[in-house]
Protein backbone atom coordinates (compact mmCIF):
# COMPACT_ATOMS: atom_id res chain seq x y z
CA UNK A 1 0.00 0.00 0.00
CA UNK A 2 1.48 3.16 -1.07
CA UNK A 3 0.71 6.67 0.71
CA UNK A 4 0.54 9.59 -1.14
CA UNK A 5 -0.46 13.43 0.50
CA UNK A 6 -1.23 16.31 -1.03
CA UNK A 7 0.09 19.62 0.02
CA UNK A 8 0.82 23.13 -1.07
CA UNK A 9 1.91 25.55 1.24
CA UNK A 10 0.13 28.19 0.22
CA UNK A 11 -3.31 27.78 0.62
CA UNK A 12 -6.41 27.57 -2.71
CA UNK A 13 -3.94 26.43 -5.20
CA UNK A 14 -6.27 23.40 -6.21
CA UNK A 15 -5.25 20.90 -3.49
CA UNK A 16 -8.36 19.33 -2.78
CA UNK A 17 -9.70 19.54 -6.67
CA UNK A 18 -6.42 17.37 -7.53
CA UNK A 19 -6.94 15.12 -4.71
CA UNK A 20 -11.22 14.59 -5.64
CA UNK A 21 -10.20 14.36 -9.37
CA UNK A 22 -6.99 11.69 -8.60
CA UNK A 23 -9.55 9.50 -6.19
CA UNK A 24 -12.04 9.10 -9.21
CA UNK A 25 -9.42 7.91 -11.19
CA UNK A 26 -7.75 5.59 -8.94
CA UNK A 27 -10.71 4.11 -7.86
CA UNK A 28 -11.50 2.67 -11.31
CA UNK A 29 -8.32 1.29 -11.14
CA UNK A 30 -8.03 -0.57 -7.63
CA UNK A 31 -9.56 0.05 -4.51
CA UNK A 32 -8.10 3.37 -2.69
CA UNK A 33 -8.55 4.80 0.77
CA UNK A 34 -9.17 8.32 1.18
CA UNK A 35 -8.32 10.83 3.90
CA UNK A 36 -8.80 14.57 4.21
CA UNK A 37 -5.62 15.40 6.65
CA UNK A 38 -7.36 19.31 6.50
CA UNK A 39 -9.53 19.05 9.41
CA UNK A 40 -9.70 23.30 9.84
CA UNK A 41 -11.78 24.08 6.34
CA UNK A 42 -12.45 20.25 4.80
CA UNK A 43 -13.77 20.41 1.55
CA UNK A 44 -12.79 17.54 0.27
CA UNK A 45 -16.27 15.96 1.48
CA UNK A 46 -18.15 19.10 -0.59
CA UNK A 47 -17.19 16.75 -3.89
CA UNK A 48 -17.37 13.49 -2.31
CA UNK A 49 -20.79 13.99 -0.93
CA UNK A 50 -19.73 11.08 1.68
CA UNK A 51 -21.89 9.17 3.49
CA UNK A 52 -21.19 9.13 7.03
CA UNK A 53 -20.80 6.10 8.84
CA UNK A 54 -19.35 6.31 12.05
CA UNK A 55 -18.36 9.67 14.12
CA UNK A 56 -16.25 9.78 16.86
CA UNK A 57 -15.87 12.39 19.38
CA UNK A 58 -12.16 13.71 19.61
CA UNK A 59 -11.10 14.97 22.96
CA UNK A 60 -8.02 16.57 23.60
CA UNK A 61 -5.88 19.14 26.51
CA UNK A 62 -7.58 20.95 29.23
CA UNK A 63 -9.26 24.00 29.47
CA UNK A 64 -9.19 25.73 33.58
CA UNK A 65 -12.49 26.98 34.84
CA UNK A 66 -12.37 29.56 37.85
CA UNK A 67 -14.93 28.61 40.50
CA UNK A 68 -16.45 32.36 41.13
CA UNK A 69 -17.17 30.79 44.57
CA UNK A 70 -13.60 29.77 46.08
CA UNK A 71 -12.17 32.75 44.01
CA UNK A 72 -10.41 35.43 46.45
CA UNK A 73 -9.83 37.52 43.91
CA UNK A 74 -5.90 37.69 44.69
CA UNK A 75 -4.95 37.55 40.86
CA UNK A 76 -1.84 35.08 40.78
CA UNK A 77 -3.48 33.81 37.94
CA UNK A 78 -3.24 36.76 36.07
CA UNK A 79 0.14 36.87 36.60
CA UNK A 80 1.17 33.46 35.95
CA UNK A 81 -0.84 33.22 32.41
CA UNK A 82 1.48 33.65 29.89
CA UNK A 83 -1.47 33.25 27.07
CA UNK A 84 -3.60 36.45 28.52
CA UNK A 85 -6.23 33.90 29.16
CA UNK A 86 -7.51 35.44 32.40
CA UNK A 87 -10.02 38.16 32.36
CA UNK A 88 -11.28 40.32 35.30
CA UNK A 89 -15.00 40.10 35.33
CA UNK A 90 -17.54 41.12 37.98
CA UNK A 91 -14.58 42.08 40.65
CA UNK A 92 -13.86 38.08 40.34
CA UNK A 93 -11.40 36.50 37.65
CA UNK A 94 -12.48 34.26 34.48
CA UNK A 95 -10.92 32.22 32.24
CA UNK A 96 -11.12 33.12 28.13
CA UNK A 97 -11.64 29.73 26.91
CA UNK A 98 -10.26 30.32 23.49
CA UNK A 99 -7.12 31.78 24.80
CA UNK A 100 -6.64 28.91 27.16
CA UNK A 101 -3.81 26.74 26.02
CA UNK A 102 -4.41 24.28 29.49
CA UNK A 103 -0.70 24.78 30.60
CA UNK A 104 -2.24 24.48 34.36
CA UNK A 105 0.18 26.81 35.28
CA UNK A 106 -3.01 28.94 37.68
CA UNK A 107 -4.12 25.28 38.48
CA UNK A 108 -0.75 24.61 40.56
CA UNK A 109 -0.02 28.33 41.26
CA UNK A 110 -4.02 29.29 42.80
CA UNK A 111 -3.76 29.73 46.55
CA UNK A 112 -7.32 28.70 47.09
CA UNK A 113 -7.20 25.59 44.81
CA UNK A 114 -10.47 27.86 43.16
CA UNK A 115 -9.46 26.10 39.55
CA UNK A 116 -9.99 23.40 37.68
CA UNK A 117 -9.01 22.03 34.64
CA UNK A 118 -11.48 20.21 32.21
CA UNK A 119 -11.14 18.25 29.43
CA UNK A 120 -12.06 19.92 25.82
CA UNK A 121 -14.00 17.98 23.24
CA UNK A 122 -11.86 19.74 20.26
CA UNK A 123 -13.47 18.15 17.67
CA UNK A 124 -14.72 14.72 15.63
CA UNK A 125 -13.70 12.34 13.30
CA UNK A 126 -15.47 10.40 10.56
CA UNK A 127 -15.57 6.79 8.65
CA UNK A 128 -17.72 7.47 5.87
CA UNK A 129 -18.23 5.40 2.38
CA UNK A 130 -17.88 7.80 -0.90
CA UNK A 131 -18.37 6.70 -4.41
CA UNK A 132 -14.48 6.49 -4.37
CA UNK A 133 -14.07 4.32 -1.83
CA UNK A 134 -13.97 5.13 2.17
CA UNK A 135 -13.15 8.39 3.41
CA UNK A 136 -11.64 9.24 7.09
CA UNK A 137 -12.00 13.30 7.42
CA UNK A 138 -12.92 15.15 11.40
CA UNK A 139 -13.80 18.72 11.66
CA UNK A 140 -12.21 20.61 14.32
CA UNK A 141 -14.43 22.82 16.22
CA UNK A 142 -14.22 26.61 15.13
CA UNK A 143 -10.63 28.39 17.11
CA UNK A 144 -9.69 24.74 18.49
CA UNK A 145 -5.81 24.29 18.60
CA UNK A 146 -4.89 22.19 15.24
CA UNK A 147 -1.84 20.12 17.36
CA UNK A 148 -1.74 17.98 14.61
CA UNK A 149 -3.14 15.11 16.82
CA UNK A 150 -6.27 14.70 15.26
CA UNK A 151 -4.66 14.25 11.61
CA UNK A 152 -2.61 12.06 12.89
CA UNK A 153 -5.70 10.31 14.33
CA UNK A 154 -7.48 10.42 10.87
CA UNK A 155 -4.52 8.79 8.94
CA UNK A 156 -3.74 6.21 11.88
CA UNK A 157 -7.25 4.76 10.75
CA UNK A 158 -7.31 5.50 6.79
CA UNK A 159 -4.08 3.51 7.12
CA UNK A 160 -5.13 0.58 9.05
CA UNK A 161 -8.21 0.17 7.06
CA UNK A 162 -5.83 0.33 3.91
CA UNK A 163 -3.71 -2.28 4.89
CA UNK A 164 -6.68 -4.49 5.90
CA UNK A 165 -8.48 -4.51 2.96
CA UNK A 166 -5.62 -4.92 0.82
CA UNK A 167 -5.84 -1.30 -0.68
CA UNK A 168 -3.57 0.14 -3.06
CA UNK A 169 -3.33 3.42 -2.32
CA UNK A 170 -4.18 5.82 0.36
CA UNK A 171 -4.59 9.29 -0.74
CA UNK A 172 -4.35 12.27 1.64
CA UNK A 173 -5.43 15.99 0.71
CA UNK A 174 -3.50 17.68 2.94
CA UNK A 175 -4.00 21.70 4.38
CA UNK A 176 -1.87 24.38 3.99
CA UNK A 177 1.26 25.95 5.25
CA UNK A 178 3.98 23.97 6.98
CA UNK A 179 3.20 24.00 10.46
CA UNK A 180 2.22 21.08 12.45
CA UNK A 181 -0.61 20.20 10.65
CA UNK A 182 1.50 19.67 8.21
CA UNK A 183 4.41 18.10 9.61
CA UNK A 184 1.46 15.28 11.18
CA UNK A 185 -0.14 14.65 7.36
CA UNK A 186 4.06 13.82 6.10
CA UNK A 187 4.35 11.19 8.24
CA UNK A 188 4.87 7.70 6.71
CA UNK A 189 4.07 9.15 3.47
CA UNK A 190 6.29 7.71 0.42
CA UNK A 191 5.48 10.71 -1.16
CA UNK A 192 4.62 14.32 -1.70
CA UNK A 193 2.69 16.05 -4.22
CA UNK A 194 3.08 19.74 -4.40
CA UNK A 195 0.36 21.89 -6.07
CA UNK A 196 1.64 25.33 -6.70
CA UNK A 197 0.61 27.98 -8.99
CA UNK A 198 2.64 30.49 -11.20
CA UNK A 199 2.53 33.46 -8.91
CA UNK A 200 4.92 35.29 -6.73
CA UNK A 201 3.07 34.06 -3.61
CA UNK A 202 3.24 30.41 -5.21
CA UNK A 203 6.85 30.63 -5.80
CA UNK A 204 7.89 31.85 -2.43
CA UNK A 205 5.54 29.23 -0.38
CA UNK A 206 6.66 26.55 -2.52
CA UNK A 207 10.12 27.21 -1.98
CA UNK A 208 9.13 26.61 1.77
CA UNK A 209 7.14 22.96 1.75
CA UNK A 210 9.71 21.75 -0.48
CA UNK A 211 12.21 22.11 2.55
CA UNK A 212 9.61 20.83 4.91
CA UNK A 213 9.49 17.51 2.51
CA UNK A 214 13.43 16.97 2.17
CA UNK A 215 13.56 17.53 6.35
CA UNK A 216 10.76 15.13 6.83
CA UNK A 217 12.43 12.86 4.05
CA UNK A 218 9.30 12.50 1.83
CA UNK A 219 10.36 12.97 -2.11
CA UNK A 220 8.15 15.31 -3.34
CA UNK A 221 6.62 15.80 -7.33
CA UNK A 222 5.24 19.47 -8.14
CA UNK A 223 2.25 19.72 -10.18
CA UNK A 224 1.72 23.44 -11.76
CA UNK A 225 -2.22 24.59 -11.35
CA UNK A 226 -3.62 27.84 -13.82
CA UNK A 227 0.24 26.86 -15.84
CA UNK A 228 -0.69 29.21 -18.68
CA UNK A 229 -1.55 32.10 -16.17
CA UNK A 230 1.76 33.00 -16.48
CA UNK A 231 4.28 31.12 -18.24
CA UNK A 232 7.72 32.98 -16.69
CA UNK A 233 6.72 32.49 -13.03
CA UNK A 234 6.09 28.80 -14.40
CA UNK A 235 9.39 28.54 -16.00
CA UNK A 236 11.00 30.06 -12.76
CA UNK A 237 9.21 26.92 -10.72
CA UNK A 238 10.25 24.50 -13.19
CA UNK A 239 14.17 25.90 -12.63
CA UNK A 240 13.75 26.19 -8.84
CA UNK A 241 12.32 22.26 -9.01
CA UNK A 242 15.01 21.47 -11.56
CA UNK A 243 17.79 22.70 -8.75
CA UNK A 244 16.44 21.15 -5.77
CA UNK A 245 15.95 17.58 -8.11
CA UNK A 246 12.40 17.09 -7.72
CA UNK A 247 10.53 16.05 -10.80
CA UNK A 248 7.51 18.49 -11.91
CA UNK A 249 4.98 15.84 -13.28
CA UNK A 250 2.61 18.05 -15.11
CA UNK A 251 0.75 21.62 -15.86
CA UNK A 252 -2.87 22.33 -15.29
CA UNK A 253 -4.02 25.02 -17.76
CA UNK A 254 -6.52 27.29 -16.53
CA UNK A 255 -10.14 26.08 -17.35
CA UNK A 256 -13.60 27.57 -15.87
CA UNK A 257 -14.59 23.71 -16.06
CA UNK A 258 -12.87 23.33 -12.40
CA UNK A 259 -15.22 25.79 -10.67
CA UNK A 260 -18.60 24.37 -12.47
CA UNK A 261 -17.34 20.79 -11.40
CA UNK A 262 -16.98 22.23 -7.78
CA UNK A 263 -20.51 23.99 -8.06
CA UNK A 264 -22.25 20.63 -9.28
CA UNK A 265 -19.80 18.63 -6.80
CA UNK A 266 -18.26 16.48 -9.54
CA UNK A 267 -14.38 15.91 -9.98
CA UNK A 268 -12.73 17.83 -12.99
CA UNK A 269 -12.44 14.37 -14.21
CA UNK A 270 -16.10 13.58 -14.53
CA UNK A 271 -15.74 15.18 -17.86
CA UNK A 272 -12.85 13.48 -19.75
CA UNK A 273 -12.20 15.99 -22.16
CA UNK A 274 -11.94 19.36 -20.63
CA UNK A 275 -8.12 21.16 -20.64
CA UNK A 276 -8.11 20.65 -17.15
CA UNK A 277 -9.28 17.19 -17.02
CA UNK A 278 -7.01 16.00 -19.54
CA UNK A 279 -3.71 17.56 -17.58
CA UNK A 280 -5.10 15.87 -14.76
CA UNK A 281 -5.73 12.60 -16.20
CA UNK A 282 -1.63 13.03 -17.94
CA UNK A 283 -0.51 14.15 -14.17
CA UNK A 284 -1.97 11.21 -12.43
CA UNK A 285 -0.88 8.70 -14.81
CA UNK A 286 2.95 9.99 -14.58
CA UNK A 287 2.17 10.05 -10.33
CA UNK A 288 1.32 6.62 -10.43
CA UNK A 289 3.99 5.81 -12.29
CA UNK A 290 6.56 6.93 -10.16
CA UNK A 291 4.76 5.81 -6.71
CA UNK A 292 4.26 2.27 -8.39
CA UNK A 293 0.38 2.47 -7.65
CA UNK B 1 -8.65 50.60 14.52
CA UNK B 2 -7.47 47.04 14.15
CA UNK B 3 -8.99 45.21 11.34
CA UNK B 4 -8.23 41.54 10.75
CA UNK B 5 -8.31 40.16 7.22
CA UNK B 6 -9.09 36.62 7.40
CA UNK B 7 -10.47 34.10 5.42
CA UNK B 8 -11.08 30.59 6.27
CA UNK B 9 -10.32 28.81 2.68
CA UNK B 10 -6.92 29.36 1.51
CA UNK B 11 -6.04 31.37 -2.20
CA UNK B 12 -9.40 33.77 -1.78
CA UNK B 13 -7.32 37.57 -1.70
CA UNK B 14 -6.70 37.69 1.40
CA UNK B 15 -3.24 39.52 0.75
CA UNK B 16 -4.48 41.13 -2.14
CA UNK B 17 -7.46 42.99 0.23
CA UNK B 18 -5.18 43.62 2.79
CA UNK B 19 -1.92 45.09 0.53
CA UNK B 20 -4.10 47.46 -1.53
CA UNK B 21 -6.18 48.47 1.03
CA UNK B 22 -3.05 49.52 2.86
CA UNK B 23 -1.75 51.38 -0.13
CA UNK B 24 -4.90 53.33 -0.54
CA UNK B 25 -5.38 54.21 2.87
CA UNK B 26 -1.50 55.11 3.18
CA UNK B 27 -1.40 57.43 0.48
CA UNK B 28 -4.70 59.43 1.91
CA UNK B 29 -2.78 59.97 4.92
CA UNK B 30 -0.91 62.80 5.38
CA UNK B 31 1.93 63.01 7.92
CA UNK B 32 1.03 65.97 9.93
CA UNK B 33 -1.79 64.10 11.55
CA UNK B 34 0.70 61.28 12.72
CA UNK B 35 -0.94 58.68 12.00
CA UNK B 36 0.12 55.82 10.32
CA UNK B 37 -1.31 52.45 8.28
CA UNK B 38 0.33 49.77 9.62
CA UNK B 39 0.26 46.38 8.18
CA UNK B 40 1.32 43.33 9.98
CA UNK B 41 1.39 40.01 7.98
CA UNK B 42 -0.01 37.42 10.40
CA UNK B 43 0.70 34.29 8.12
CA UNK B 44 4.05 33.60 9.46
CA UNK B 45 4.24 29.70 7.62
CA UNK B 46 3.75 31.41 4.39
CA UNK B 47 4.25 35.33 4.69
CA UNK B 48 3.42 36.91 1.37
CA UNK B 49 2.97 40.34 1.54
CA UNK B 50 6.02 41.59 1.41
CA UNK B 51 6.13 40.57 -1.88
CA UNK B 52 3.82 42.77 -2.84
CA UNK B 53 4.90 45.52 -0.99
CA UNK B 54 8.61 45.11 -1.26
CA UNK B 55 9.28 47.13 2.36
CA UNK B 56 12.35 48.13 3.22
CA UNK B 57 13.55 46.12 6.47
CA UNK B 58 14.90 48.13 9.34
CA UNK B 59 14.73 45.78 12.20
CA UNK B 60 15.02 41.82 12.51
CA UNK B 61 14.89 40.00 15.89
CA UNK B 62 14.39 36.46 16.63
CA UNK B 63 11.57 35.19 18.57
CA UNK B 64 10.69 31.89 20.03
CA UNK B 65 9.47 29.88 23.15
CA UNK B 66 10.73 29.75 26.69
CA UNK B 67 11.85 26.53 27.21
CA UNK B 68 13.21 25.25 30.67
CA UNK B 69 16.90 25.22 31.10
CA UNK B 70 17.67 22.64 34.05
CA UNK B 71 20.76 23.56 37.07
CA UNK B 72 21.77 20.20 36.95
CA UNK B 73 24.02 20.94 40.85
CA UNK B 74 20.39 21.70 42.18
CA UNK B 75 17.78 19.69 40.88
CA UNK B 76 17.16 16.50 43.41
CA UNK B 77 15.18 14.69 40.67
CA UNK B 78 11.30 15.24 42.42
CA UNK B 79 9.93 15.08 39.04
CA UNK B 80 7.79 17.56 39.99
CA UNK B 81 8.42 19.44 36.74
CA UNK B 82 7.94 16.06 34.61
CA UNK B 83 4.50 16.06 36.79
CA UNK B 84 2.90 19.37 35.85
CA UNK B 85 4.19 20.05 32.57
CA UNK B 86 0.56 19.18 30.61
CA UNK B 87 2.69 18.63 26.80
CA UNK B 88 5.17 15.85 28.10
CA UNK B 89 7.99 18.79 27.07
CA UNK B 90 9.69 17.38 30.75
CA UNK B 91 10.05 14.22 31.65
CA UNK B 92 12.24 12.15 34.63
CA UNK B 93 14.44 9.40 33.20
CA UNK B 94 16.25 7.51 35.71
CA UNK B 95 15.99 10.24 38.39
CA UNK B 96 17.23 13.17 35.45
CA UNK B 97 15.36 15.81 34.04
CA UNK B 98 15.06 15.42 30.00
CA UNK B 99 13.39 18.29 28.35
CA UNK B 100 12.05 18.14 24.78
CA UNK B 101 11.96 21.40 23.53
CA UNK B 102 10.16 21.20 20.48
CA UNK B 103 6.88 19.81 22.57
CA UNK B 104 7.03 22.89 25.19
CA UNK B 105 4.59 25.75 25.08
CA UNK B 106 6.90 27.88 26.95
CA UNK B 107 4.03 28.34 29.73
CA UNK B 108 6.43 28.37 32.44
CA UNK B 109 5.16 26.31 34.69
CA UNK B 110 7.71 23.78 35.62
CA UNK B 111 9.89 26.64 36.18
CA UNK B 112 7.38 27.99 39.12
CA UNK B 113 6.43 24.48 40.39
CA UNK B 114 9.95 23.75 40.77
CA UNK B 115 10.73 23.32 45.25
CA UNK B 116 14.86 23.79 44.73
CA UNK B 117 14.32 26.66 42.11
CA UNK B 118 16.11 24.13 39.70
CA UNK B 119 14.85 25.51 36.03
CA UNK B 120 15.39 28.43 34.68
CA UNK B 121 14.63 29.11 30.80
CA UNK B 122 15.87 29.86 27.65
CA UNK B 123 14.35 31.42 24.74
CA UNK B 124 14.45 28.82 21.83
CA UNK B 125 13.94 29.85 18.57
CA UNK B 126 11.74 29.63 16.36
CA UNK B 127 11.60 32.23 14.00
CA UNK B 128 11.63 35.76 13.54
CA UNK B 129 10.25 39.40 13.33
CA UNK B 130 11.18 41.46 10.91
CA UNK B 131 9.66 45.96 10.69
CA UNK B 132 10.02 47.64 7.63
CA UNK B 133 8.79 50.90 6.14
CA UNK B 134 7.04 50.96 2.88
CA UNK B 135 6.24 55.21 3.13
CA UNK B 136 6.03 57.44 5.16
CA UNK B 137 2.75 56.63 5.98
CA UNK B 138 2.98 53.22 6.00
CA UNK B 139 4.92 50.94 8.30
CA UNK B 140 5.51 46.98 7.94
CA UNK B 141 5.86 44.41 10.06
CA UNK B 142 5.85 40.48 9.66
CA UNK B 143 6.53 37.11 11.31
CA UNK B 144 8.35 34.24 9.64
CA UNK B 145 7.98 30.80 11.52
CA UNK B 146 11.16 28.89 11.02
CA UNK B 147 11.34 25.69 8.39
CA UNK B 148 10.52 22.63 10.75
CA UNK B 149 8.81 24.64 13.54
CA UNK B 150 5.53 23.15 14.20
CA UNK B 151 3.73 26.17 15.98
CA UNK B 152 3.03 29.44 14.68
CA UNK B 153 1.23 31.02 17.57
CA UNK B 154 3.92 32.04 19.64
CA UNK B 155 5.52 34.10 16.37
CA UNK B 156 1.84 35.54 15.97
CA UNK B 157 1.46 36.65 19.67
CA UNK B 158 5.40 38.22 19.98
CA UNK B 159 4.89 39.69 16.40
CA UNK B 160 1.12 41.61 17.54
CA UNK B 161 2.85 42.56 21.30
CA UNK B 162 5.73 44.14 20.07
CA UNK B 163 4.06 46.25 16.58
CA UNK B 164 0.83 47.25 17.50
CA UNK B 165 0.99 50.70 18.76
CA UNK B 166 -0.59 50.50 22.98
CA UNK B 167 -3.15 53.29 21.42
CA UNK B 168 -4.53 51.95 18.25
CA UNK B 169 -7.26 54.17 17.42
CA UNK B 170 -5.67 57.21 15.53
CA UNK B 171 -3.90 54.72 12.96
CA UNK B 172 -5.52 51.77 10.83
CA UNK B 173 -3.76 48.20 11.84
CA UNK B 174 -4.10 45.89 9.19
CA UNK B 175 -3.36 42.70 10.33
CA UNK B 176 -2.74 39.60 7.33
CA UNK B 177 -4.67 36.48 8.40
CA UNK B 178 -3.49 32.90 7.77
CA UNK B 179 -6.08 30.63 6.31
CA UNK B 180 -7.75 27.89 8.15
CA UNK B 181 -9.90 28.35 11.51
CA UNK B 182 -7.72 27.22 14.01
CA UNK B 183 -5.60 28.59 16.90
CA UNK B 184 -3.19 30.61 15.04
CA UNK B 185 -6.41 32.61 12.95
CA UNK B 186 -7.47 32.67 16.56
CA UNK B 187 -4.35 34.44 17.92
CA UNK B 188 -4.44 36.87 14.93
CA UNK B 189 -8.38 38.15 15.38
CA UNK B 190 -8.48 38.38 19.35
CA UNK B 191 -7.94 42.15 19.93
CA UNK B 192 -9.62 43.58 16.17
CA UNK B 193 -11.97 45.72 15.73
CA UNK B 194 -13.70 43.99 13.00
CA UNK B 195 -12.63 40.69 11.07
CA UNK B 196 -13.03 41.59 7.25
CA UNK B 197 -13.72 38.15 5.14
CA UNK B 198 -12.44 37.42 1.91
CA UNK B 199 -14.33 34.55 -0.25
CA UNK B 200 -15.02 33.45 -3.56
CA UNK B 201 -18.79 33.02 -4.63
CA UNK B 202 -18.11 28.79 -4.68
CA UNK B 203 -19.22 25.83 -2.49
CA UNK B 204 -15.38 25.74 -1.32
CA UNK B 205 -15.65 29.48 -0.45
CA UNK B 206 -18.69 29.30 1.21
CA UNK B 207 -18.33 26.35 3.24
CA UNK B 208 -14.87 27.95 4.85
CA UNK B 209 -16.99 31.28 5.39
CA UNK B 210 -19.24 29.73 7.50
CA UNK B 211 -15.88 28.12 9.60
CA UNK B 212 -14.45 31.74 9.70
CA UNK B 213 -17.99 33.41 10.93
CA UNK B 214 -17.96 30.66 13.23
CA UNK B 215 -14.76 31.65 15.14
CA UNK B 216 -14.90 35.67 14.02
CA UNK B 217 -18.34 35.95 15.38
CA UNK B 218 -19.54 33.40 17.18
CA UNK B 219 -15.77 32.78 19.13
CA UNK B 220 -14.64 36.56 19.60
CA UNK B 221 -17.57 38.73 19.52
CA UNK B 222 -16.15 40.79 16.41
CA UNK B 223 -18.13 42.59 13.96
CA UNK B 224 -17.81 40.93 10.62
CA UNK B 225 -17.87 42.00 6.90
CA UNK B 226 -17.40 40.08 3.64
CA UNK B 227 -15.66 40.58 0.58
CA UNK B 228 -16.66 38.80 -2.28
CA UNK B 229 -13.58 38.32 -4.70
CA UNK B 230 -13.75 36.88 -8.51
CA UNK B 231 -17.35 37.87 -8.25
CA UNK B 232 -19.07 35.96 -11.11
CA UNK B 233 -17.42 32.64 -10.86
CA UNK B 234 -19.53 29.69 -9.15
CA UNK B 235 -22.95 30.36 -8.07
CA UNK B 236 -25.73 32.63 -5.72
CA UNK B 237 -24.40 30.49 -2.24
CA UNK B 238 -22.36 33.35 -0.61
CA UNK B 239 -24.79 36.22 -1.37
CA UNK B 240 -27.66 34.06 0.00
CA UNK B 241 -25.82 33.10 3.34
CA UNK B 242 -24.42 36.32 3.49
CA UNK B 243 -28.15 38.38 3.41
CA UNK B 244 -29.70 35.48 5.91
CA UNK B 245 -27.26 36.37 8.52
CA UNK B 246 -26.63 39.77 8.14
CA UNK B 247 -23.68 40.02 7.33
CA UNK B 248 -22.68 43.38 4.72
CA UNK B 249 -20.95 42.64 2.11
CA UNK B 250 -18.71 45.38 1.57
CA UNK B 251 -16.78 44.79 -1.76
CA UNK B 252 -16.69 43.00 -4.48
CA UNK B 253 -13.92 42.25 -6.97
CA UNK B 254 -14.83 40.95 -10.35
CA UNK B 255 -13.41 37.51 -11.76
CA UNK B 256 -10.75 39.60 -14.19
CA UNK B 257 -7.47 38.28 -15.72
CA UNK B 258 -5.69 41.40 -15.28
CA UNK B 259 -6.07 41.21 -11.81
CA UNK B 260 -5.24 37.89 -12.04
CA UNK B 261 -1.70 38.64 -13.95
CA UNK B 262 -0.71 41.59 -11.64
CA UNK B 263 -0.98 38.61 -8.75
CA UNK B 264 0.87 36.67 -10.70
CA UNK B 265 3.86 39.52 -11.11
CA UNK B 266 3.88 39.99 -7.31
CA UNK B 267 2.43 43.80 -8.36
CA UNK B 268 -0.28 45.11 -6.25
CA UNK B 269 -3.77 45.36 -7.41
CA UNK B 270 -3.36 49.51 -7.37
CA UNK B 271 -0.35 49.68 -9.35
CA UNK B 272 -1.79 47.80 -12.53
CA UNK B 273 -5.41 49.28 -12.51
CA UNK B 274 -5.76 52.58 -10.77
CA UNK B 275 -9.32 52.70 -11.03
CA UNK B 276 -8.99 50.25 -8.23
CA UNK B 277 -7.78 53.18 -5.46
CA UNK B 278 -11.04 54.74 -4.89
CA UNK B 279 -12.86 51.36 -4.23
CA UNK B 280 -10.53 50.11 -1.65
CA UNK B 281 -10.85 53.98 -0.13
CA UNK B 282 -14.81 53.02 -0.65
CA UNK B 283 -13.94 50.07 1.18
CA UNK B 284 -12.31 51.36 4.31
CA UNK B 285 -15.15 53.68 4.83
CA UNK B 286 -17.64 50.99 4.52
CA UNK B 287 -15.62 48.75 7.62
CA UNK B 288 -15.47 51.98 9.13
CA UNK B 289 -19.41 52.11 9.30
CA UNK B 290 -19.77 48.44 9.84
CA UNK B 291 -17.09 48.36 13.06
CA UNK B 292 -19.01 51.42 14.95
CA UNK B 293 -22.74 49.79 14.99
Amino acid sequence: MKQLVILSGKGGTGKTTVAAAWAHLASQEAPIVIADADVDAANLELVLAPTRLETHNFVSGNVAVIDSQGCTACGTCVTVCRFGAVVARNGSYAIDGSACEGCAACFYQCPVQAIRLEEQRVGQWYRSRTRFGPLFHARLFPGKENSGKLVTLVKQHARLLALNTGASLLLVDGPPGIGCPVIATCSGAQRALLVTEPTASGVHDLQRILAIAERLRVPALVLVNKADLSPAKTQEIEAMCATSGVEVIGHIPFDEQVTRSMVCGQPVTAQADSPASVGLQRAWERARALCSV
Amino acid sequence: MILAVASGKGGTGKTTVAVNLALAVSEQTTDHTGSQVILLDCDVEEPNAALFLEPTIVRRREVGVLVPDVRADQCTGCGRCAQVCQYHAVALVKGRVLVFPELCHGCGSCSLCCPEGALSEKMRVTGAIERGIVSASFQFAQGILNVGEAMAVPVIRQLKRSTIPRDSRPHLVILDAPPGTSCPVVETLRGSDLALLVTEPTPFGLHDLQLAVEVARGELRLPVAVVINRDGVGDQGVERYCQAKGIPVVMRIPMDRRIAEAYAEGHPLLEALPEYRQRFLDLYQRVQEVAKQ
